[in-house]
């Protein structure tokens, strides 16, 4: 009799998650990693997504029409979002996609988005993603490129020669890796010393020991939380002075947070959402950025990180298609979205097209030095 | 076998049951786990030996048939075979020197095995694709006629299944089967007797990870992807869940194990990250309590059940 | 290869080897009084560290004080495990013993992250940041701390077991259970301070490596078997062999990653481990040769 009572509740505990919408409301799929290694991406896009959605309801919706966002939280498991994916497609039958938080997991579900013909706008940022373009997928986050063309620029402004690269196995580092691989002696440096680690490894003084005795002037380490604080507290531990670069993956605060001292003096190109602050009133990121941080901080305090922004930056691209177009189908949000010009979001200004499904170059970067546990803008 | 039989009817219908395909999906996988947990089942609850590394036996048939008809260009029959092949040849050369060992020394053994593995499905990059994983694998094509469509692939899936539970039946009530139980009993009496006891072992661990592999060879071509983290220690515990639910001796009992542990993520849904705390509480709680798993449960209650009704009618 | 750096990889080994010595210590104990092999070992080593985290931010206590209600939180656990899973289960089968302790493992991973969640935290080293140098290698100071507590523990575990009237009672347990209790010894009694011993163990562990690897609810897969395969290494059920198997294991382990390839260092332990037990079960410093498998 227990068991049976049980079950009647945890079936009307179901049924009672069902949320209230219209079935005229435009359905969103998203998936994120809430949980897991990148939850440090997944939780702020996902709140993102939430505050967003609400915000855009209370204003009427789209097109006259609500917004439905159905989140799936793959837990950082490329097993768990290819499920997610095909849940969204379908069970759940929804418009577009936006997601996943993680380059491996993009990889290995947008066949699934051509074949249905639904569009997909992720928040990873391996240029994997959209080059060369699939016609159903786009990204938000800057391009591993532009972060390496901006190191590169600030190491040939510094007159360093020789490099060494530090990046890890995973779908983000193994992309960052190749694009290093190409820019660092296409830019004129020697490339030193080519180390990796694994994703869940917590020692990487070998690898950096090995780069010490290859010479180099500076390291570059590329990879998310928590691989790059470990290298950067070992390179405190062997009493490294090499001057250290780090890569977009860890521009929030758990980075300083876990790297805690051995944080101090790092340099990476970030997005201007972590100095807002700092940016010049004139610039046309200035509105998005400061409306942003103020909606994020109300809703669920000063946590505010970069990673959001791709999120944010994703749905109000997503909106503007379906605006412009009038039209919430998939294959007109998809065609709309290759249309939209000059718009300014969180992440930098971004111009699709047919051949650029990314929409952002340099610009959107600024170089940031950790200093005192905040960010500070280079010169 | 007339519930095989039955069983085998139930699953063709299903299909047209159920509202989208992704409740389709749920039900292949379930299928493929079954499979890996009846190969499982006769290893750990007839033989009585223990492999904690399972999951590396069904990797290593999607990967070797991944990269097979993907990098290579075989035809996804070649491949298949090849997979399941190389499965039983790497089976063989693990199984001779483990299976001397007993108890948790075979258990480190396995999960020694099996996390080697692992860790060369996420490094060897250039072959599996790395922990982003293998994309791209090739449909099921069998003869030149490519499953297309879910559903026959999943009826096909369905009768390997069958196929499997029929072949462990006549195993079991086979000589192997008699030998089986009687190295289970006392490994010292069955040598004394003349059983073979190496050859049973090694036969049985061998038929289990073929089992395995057939199953991964299936998995890879009906998700065209694959990644290192399904075939890892927490997938090779999942497989002893599977099997310790059911009742280490019951093939049926091996069978509803596994459903259950593959739908059970799709209720814990609700309840994040309850999943693995459940597995850990199922593992302890039926061991301790339910040695014989839902399966004797289950005899034990129709049992209780006759004596209640058989004691009715005396009075 | 400089001198400099292969001093660098000897410290990184011996510093990372303490811990897999005293997991193993852990194992040795247990296997020691009641001849079951603990899969959940690691797991105390991982509670070790993230009890202390949550002791110092939830409840905002200083660090000394976390780390020695961590330490004491976890053999409190031992102590839970032996009870509820392991005493009403003594005369299982092996399988059934295994796959019980594999279940524990589990359970406490699984509360570990209902409770604490998937981050990884920092621990503060005990003495600071700034590394020693020593010969063109650089030397922490947390590793001195590492060694320094793992050979007094390992000392006065040996005092223990040789010294004390409980110590030998321990070791009677694992030679003869019945003979044991026919000469007055509790072994219920015994198997509980073993249980609660390995954990305090495994705890230290924990606790002085979080501050150089960090930790989450995780790390006790990994440093678990690691531990089993020093075990075995150093020959099973001799806590000297434990220890030093440990150390070996650390050092081959960072060698491998120096020299050889970083990416494939956790698969040398356990490459080690199966060769190990295919060729030499008794492992290089083992008791009797053939009888324990």
């Amino acid at each position: 009799m227990k068991a049976a009572k049980c079950v009647v509740a945890l079936a009307v505990y179901l049924l009672a998650c069902v949320p209230a919408f219209g079935a005229d409301a435009v359905k969103i799929g998203a998936i994120l990693s809430v949980t897991g290694p990148a939850s440090f991406l997944g939780e702020p896009e996902k709140n993102t997504l939430v505050m967003l959605q609400d915000q855009i309801n209370a204003a009427g919706g789209v097109n006259g029409r609500q917004v439905e966002v159905i989140v799936y939280d793959d837990e950082s498991d490329v097993n768990k979002c290819v499920m997610a994916a095909k849940k969204l497609l379908d069970q759940d039958g929804v418009a577009v996609v936006i997601g996943p938080s993680i380059s491996g997991n993009t990889l290995a579900i947008s066949k699934f988005f051509s074949s249905a013909e639904v569009p997909l706008v992720s928040c990873a940022a391996a240029e994997k993603i959209v080059r060369p373009v699939d016609p159903w997928v786009f990204n938000t986050p800057q391009l591993d490129r532009h972060a390496v063309t901006s190191i590169l620029q600030d190491a040939k402004a510094k007159g360093y020669a020789k490099l060494a690269i530090l990046t890890v196995s995973d779908g983000y580092g193994q992309a960052g890796r190749g694009v290093l691989k190409e820019l660092v002696p296409a830019r004129g440096f020697e490339l030193v010393a080519d180390e990796v680690y694994g994703p869940k490894d917590t020692d990487m003084t070998a690898q950096l020991t090995k780069i010490k005795g290859a010479g180099a002037d500076a390291i570059i380490c590329w990879g998310t939380n928590p691989g790059p604080a470990v290298v950067a507290r070992n390179r405190a531990q062997l009493g490294l002075s090499t001057p250290l670069y780090m890569s977009h993956g860890v521009a929030s605060n758990k980075f300083i947070e876990l790297a805690g001292d051995a944080a101090e003096g790092l340099v990476l190109p970030a997005g201007r959402l972590v100095a807002v602050d700092q940016v010049p009133a004139d610039h046309p990121q200035k509105p998005v950025l400061e409306a942003y941080v103020a909606a994020y901080t109300k809703a669920f305090g000063p946590q505010i990180s970069s990673f959001g922004g791709y999120a944010h930056d994703a749905f109000a691209l997503v909106m503007e298609a379906i605006s412009m177009g009038g039209s919430a189908a998939s294959s007109d949000i998809r065609d709309n979205l290759e249309k939209i010009s000059g718009f300014a979001g969180t992440s930098g200004v971004y111009t699709y097209s047919p051949e650029n499904h990314n929409g952002l170059d340099e610009s959107a970067f600024i170089m940031v030095t950790i200093e005192n546990g905040g960010w500070k803008v280079a010169n | 076998m007339i519930w095989l039989a039955a069983f085998f009817g139930v699953l063709m219908l299903a299909p047209t049951l159920l509202p989208n395909n992704y409740y389709l999906t749920i039900l292949i996988l379930g299928c493929l786990h079954a499979m890996n947990a009846v190969g499982l089942c006769l290893l750990v609850g007839h033989a009585g030996q223990i492999s904690l590394g399972h999951a590396g036996f069904y990797g290593l048939g999607a990967y070797t048939t991944s990269y097979l008809s993907a990098t290579v260009g075989l035809s996804v029959g070649l491949s298949m075979l090849a997979g399941v092949g190389l499965t039983v040849v790497v089976a063989v050369l693990v199984g001779l020197p483990s299976l001397k060992l007993k108890g948790h020394y075979l258990a480190m053994a396995t999960l020694g095995f099996g996390i080697i593995l692992s860790i060369l499905f996420t490094e060897t990059v250039d072959i599996t694709g790395g922990p982003s994983g293998f994309v791209g694998i090739p449909r099921l094509t069998l003869f030149g006629w490519e499953l297309r469509k879910d559903v026959t692939l999943f009826r096909l899936v369905a009768l390997v299944l069958c196929l499997f539970v029929w072949l462990s039946f006549n195993l079991l009530h086979s000589r192997v089967g008699r030998a089986l139980r009687a190295l289970h009993t006392s490994e010292r009496a069955a040598e004394a007797m003349g059983v073979d006891i190496a050859n049973y072992k090694l036969l049985v661990f061998v038929l289990s990870a073929a089992f395995s592999g057939f199953a991964g060879v299936l998995y890879a071509h009906y998700l065209t992807f694959i990644a290192p983290s399904s075939f890892g220690f927490m997938f090779s515990v999942e497989l002893i869940v599977m099997v310790v639910l059911g009742g280490m001796v019951s093939v049926p009992g091996a069978i509803v194990g596994a459903f259950f542990v593959t739908v059970l993520p799709e209720f814990l849904r609700a309840f994040e990250n309850v999943e693995v705390l459940l597995f850990g509480a199922i593992l302890v709680l039926c061991m301790m309590f339910l040695p014989d798993g839902m399966a004797g449960g289950w005899r034990r209650l129709l049992d209780w059940g006759k004596a209640r009704l058989s004691g009715a009618s005396h009075g | 290869m400089d001198p400099s750096s292969l001093l660098q990889y000897l410290i990184t080994g011996l510093t990372l080897g303490s811990t897999y010595g005293l997991t193993a210590l852990g194992f040795t104990i247990i296997f020691n009084t009641t001849g079951v092999i603990n899969f959940a070992q690691g797991e105390f080593v991982m509670l070790g560290g993230m009890m202390s985290v949550y002791f110092m931010h939830a409840l905002g206590l200083g660090e000394p004080a976390a780390v020695i209600l961590a330490v004491l939180g976890a053999t409190m656990a031992g102590a839970l495990v032996e009870r509820l899973a392991i005493r009403p289960v003594r005369d299982c089968p092996a399988i059934n013993l295994v796959i019980i302790t594999i279940g524990v493992s589990i359970l406490i991973r699984g509360l570990a992250m209902l409770l604490w969640g998937k981050d990884t935290h920092a621990l503060e080293p005990f003495s600071g940041y700034q590394p020693i140098m020593f010969l063109g290698a650089a030397i922490m100071p947390q590793a001195i701390w590492v060694l320094a507590i793992s050979l007094f523990l390992l000392g006065a575990l040996k005092l223990f077991f040789s010294g004390t009237i409980h110590g030998k009672a321990m070791l009677a347990c694992s030679y003869d259970p019945k003979a044991a209790s026919l000469v007055g010894i509790g072994v219920q009694r015994m198997v509980l301070l073993s249980f609660m011993i390995s954990a305090l163990v495994g705890a230290v562990g924990g606790v002085i490596l979080a501050p150089i690897t960090m930790t989450s609810y995780d790390v006790g897969i990994m440093l678990g078997l690691k531990g089993f395969a020093a075990c075995i290494l150093g020959g099973l059920g001799n806590p000297f062999g434990a220890a030093a198997g440990g150390v070996i294991l650390g050092v081959l382990e960072s060698l491998g990653a120096g020299f050889v390839s970083s990416a494939y260092k956790d698969a040398l332990a356990f490459v080690i481990l199966l060769i190990l037990l295919f060729v030499k079960p008794s492992g290089l410093f083992g008791l009797k040769d053939s009888k324990r498998v």
